[in-house]
């Protein structure tokens, strides 16, 4: 069972990572903490399963996975129209602002879901049930976790390379380590802010969309997300891929094997252990 | 009262403070002086806590104060004011110097009265004010105020703490030149009435000249050249290094 | 004066509210002492948390607890200093963890933390009633019972002005407090916490000094809040829960003593209205909060503030032209 629950670790850890990557690059290149990320894997959760419900029927196999991508670029785009509208008022203002501002978005995008697709629940299961199962070291596994996990790997290496080897990328983290120079630097800040706001919103939604092939996607199904985001975010350290990535490695195992052993105190352990990680390095584990 | 002994600080190859011996008196007002790198702030460091010498001591009253944090020596009486102002923003100019003696007194636990029912105090920062002459600015909050009144508020708070040595690093940087004898007039007014000794880093020789008891040259971590403002202008060693004039 | 004469004609409100606004005047003074509370923190010490629904949970399910397993206890006059007790427990807790850190971090740090006691006391329904929460029977106070009596006449009558006393309480000791060399502190630690360090101030300490003292106040309108509502859930420590008393505190202006009062009221007939008129009513708050940090960053009290200001000057220059 013990490789069950090591896979499955792995497999939230995925989610999770690409939600808080996603944060991450908008903290770390905007400073600023959008709550209304939860809101954005919501968005993306809801697109890919109500397209995947739309074309099961009519589509080949290969159509139904590239559709859930569907659910990244509805979130890009509200991302895009975020930042445009009102984000950018922001950069200038206090942090108190910062976060309301995000926190009246959540509260907005919450009913533009609802007004959109309604209070119902969308199963969208076919992309699971189509992969099957695959025999791992003697135990049945689904391969739809396995799909995540190779997507996930594919989306962090694609960031971790854009970040470190292009020109777009070597900006953005220029623009996170020093907004002020990187002005003086003649940075186009306002097109490269919302171009990271966009890729931000675009991995939460790509996280939402993976995973409303195993739970359907329902009204608040952003929440939890974005608590367990901020705790990956905390534990792993400010503006750090590599903090991400070891956040959510612990957040996922943690969660994994909490459940497995004894589902109540799942929530409060990972809490204790982002705790006590905390008394220990204040700015997290790989914080700057 | 202060006494610097054999100070070194390395930052790597760096030698930023060099074997560097220091003394001051009481009521003396001590200009240090030196080109860009020479020292002179990691010394200042130093000597308010920022900084751990590698070797050599620091005295403050025959206290050894090397290791102390910098929260003790302010307790001791060593004050510093800072190049960049450091003000509480949105405060009443009153309030930034009133708050000062109320954390010198300890009365911040106070929490029942209204901090104006504290007539001593507050007649006691209304006084600092007018030695400053800011009084009349009282009520207003740094966002009203001149650079150079913004240099002396600054100065006026580290003044409240009572501290017996004060270190000013570049007190008129920043400030207008038409203003920097009306500061610093203030300022040494000030100082001078209640007999406190300053260290003063400063780069304008006029200013050096016009207020100081003592001068120090330092370059390259060393003490280079020490004596009165005069005698310092008339050194050929310093006027070659420090200003760049051979003659 | 003016507050004097503010507090007697609250006293009439009773007899001019049908029962239905009474309540929800009722709801808004207890949302009062919150955000006196919550503003001690934001305002002046400069500490933004999205997590002080927990201590309005803690108050609140104090009283709770204490009804189901302590029902010889369930008087006022206990009820109250234990609610107190225990939410200045948990903010002592809560608190030692979050002032370690600052701005983003303690934000985040503070959200999360309630969300832990969200988790439990979701999930230990055994004890707290889970999602279903528990009920918040009248209580007696000092003696006198109120069984037999509807909830909507103990609210109209005794509670009402026990509630207008401890708002009473709440705002002048708040007003003390922060006007007080202790309050001055705090102020200079929102201001600038390094030069607060150099001249003396314990920053790490004050901060959780006004978390507790803030923890405490939220706690008590939480505590308070229970009788009007007649029920307490964990949602209460939900950290959307929390944002809405940091809407409410920017609402009103959290850069004046008075603001948080006017912006609990505010909140809580706008968000009232809201729910009455439309399903989408997070929407409508949602927009509402979005429009006034673009436009009234210092709230509705604040931007009345500045008008009054500048009428002012105004006058001055034209009584001056003359």
């Amino acid at each position: 069972m013990w490789v069950v629950y090591t896979l499955n670790g792995l497999y939230f850890a995925a989610l999770l990572f690409l939600t808080s990557l996603g944060l991450n690059i908008i903290l770390g290149v905007m400073g600023i903490l959008n709550l209304a990320h939860g809101s954005l894997y919501a968005i993306g959760a809801f697109m890919a399963a109500w397209t995947v419900i739309q074309i099961v029927a009519k589509a080949p196999p290969f159509v139904l996975y590239l559709s859930l991508l569907s659910g990244l670029v509805l979130a890009g785009i509200v991302g895009f129209l975020m930042e445009k509208s009102f984000i950018r008022a922001m950069y200038k203002r206090t942090l108190e602002y910062q976060l309301l501002l995000t926190f009246g978005a959540l509260l907005l995008l919450e009913d533009v879901i609802k007004m959109i697709w309604g209070g119902q629940a969308y199963y969208a299961s076919a992309p699971f049930d189509l992969l099957g199962n695959v025999d791992i070291l003697g135990h049945v596994y689904p391969t739809y976790f396995l799909f995540v996990m190779l997507i996930t790997l594919l989306a962090g290496l694609f960031v971790w390379f854009f970040m470190g080897r292009t020109k777009l990328g070597i900006m953005l983290r220029a623009i996170s380590l020093d907004r002020e120079m990187a002005t003086g630097l003649g940075l186009d800040i306002g097109r490269l802010s919302t171009f990271a706001f966009v890729l931000g919103s675009g991995l939460a939604g790509l996280a939402g969309a993976l995973v409303v092939p195993t739970t359907p996607a329902l009204l608040g199904i952003g929440m939890e997300p974005l608590i367990l985001a901020f705790i990956v975010v905390v534990v792993g350290g400010l503006g750090s891929l590599k903090g991400a990535l070891v956040g959510a490695l612990l957040v996922g195992f943690t969660r994994s094997f909490g459940i497995a052993i004894l589902p109540e105190i799942e929530l409060p352990l990972l809490f204790l252990i982002a705790g006590i990680i905390l008394v220990v390095k204040p700015q997290g584990l790989f914080g700057r | 009262m202060l006494t610097v002994d054999s100070l070194k600080k390395h930052f790597g190859f760096v030698k930023a403070v060099d074997n560097v011996n220091l003394e001051i008196k009481e009521g003396e007002i001590v200009s240090i002086i030196g080109t860009n790198g020479a020292g002179k702030t990691t010394l200042v460091n130093l000597i308010s806590g920022y900084l751990k010498p590698d070797s050599g001591r620091i005295l403050f009253f025959d206290r050894d104060i090397t290791f102390a944090s910098p929260y003790v020596r302010i307790k001791l009486g060593v004050g510093r004011s800072f190049q960049l102002i450091q003000l509480f923003g949105n405060t009443t100019v009153l309030d930034n110097v009133r708050t000062a003696l109320f954390s010198k007194y300890g009365m911040i636990r106070k929490s029942l009265l209204p901090a104006e029912r504290y007539s001593s105090v507050t007649d006691e920062a209304v006084k600092i004010l007018e030695n400053f002459n800011l009084a009349d600015k009282r009520n207003l909050t740094p966002t009203g105020l001149s650079e150079g009144d913004l240099k002396i508020l600054d100065i006026a708070i580290a003044f409240a703490l009572k501290s017996k040595l004060l270190l000013l690093d570049e007190p008129t940087s920043g400030v207008a030149t038409s203003d920097k004898f009306k500061v610093m007039d203030s300022i040494i007014s000030a100082i001078k009435r209640e007999k406190i000794s300053t260290l003063i880093i400063e780069h304008d020789m006029d200013i050096v000249s016009g207020y100081s008891d003592r001068v120090v040259v330092m370059h390259e971590g060393k003490v280079m050249a020490e004596g009165k403002p005069n005698e310092i202008m008339e050194n050929k060693e310093v006027k070659a290094v420090v200003f760049g004039i051979v003659s | 004066m003016v507050y004097v004469l503010i507090f007697i004609v609250l006293l009439f409100v009773p007899r001019l509210l049908s029962i239905h606004d009474l309540m929800l005047f009722e709801y808004g003074l207890t949302f009062a002492i919150v955000g006196l509370g919550f503003n001690l923190l934001l305002g002046y010490t400069g500490l933004l948390s999205f997590g002080h629904g927990a201590y309005f949970a803690a108050g609140a399910y104090t009283v709770g607890m204490i009804a189901k397993y302590l029902p010889e206890a369930y008087r006022l006059e206990i009820l109250i200093p234990a609610a107190l007790l225990f939410s200045l427990i948990l903010a002592v807790i809560f608190g030692f963890l979050c002032v370690r850190h600052t701005k983003i971090f303690f934000s985040i740090l503070a959200l999360s933390l309630s969300m832990l006691l969200y988790a439990l006391l979701f999930k230990l329904y055994h004890l707290t009633g889970g999602s279903d929460g528990l009920r918040i029977p009248l209580p007696s106070l000092l003696g006198i019972s109120f069984k037999g009596i509807r909830r909507p006449e103990f609210l109209s009558g005794t509670y009402y002005y026990v509630l207008l006393v401890l708002f009473a309480f709440s705002c002048v000791i708040m007003k003390g407090i922060v006007s007080s060399p202790f309050g001055k502190a705090l102020q200079a630690i929102r201001d600038n916490e390094v030069r607060a360090e150099l001249i003396g101030i314990r920053v790490r300490r004050y901060r959780l000094y006004a978390f507790c003292i803030s923890g405490m106040f939220v706690g008590l309108g939480g505590a308070l809040w229970t009788f009007v509502n007649g029920h307490v859930t964990a949602d209460l420590s939900h950290w959307v829960f929390s944002g809405e008393i940091v809407y409410m505190t920017l609402l009103g202006g959290f850069g004046i003593f008075e603001g948080p009062i006017i912006g609990a009221i505010l909140f809580t007939y706008l968000k009232l209205y809201a729910m009455g008129n439309t399903q989408y009513w997070m929407f409508v708050i949602g927009a509402t909060l979005i429009v006034l940090v673009m436009l009234l960053p210092n709230g509705v009290a604040g931007a009345f503030v500045s008008l009054f200001a500048k009428l002012k000057r105004r006058k001055a220059a034209e009584g001056s032209a003359c």
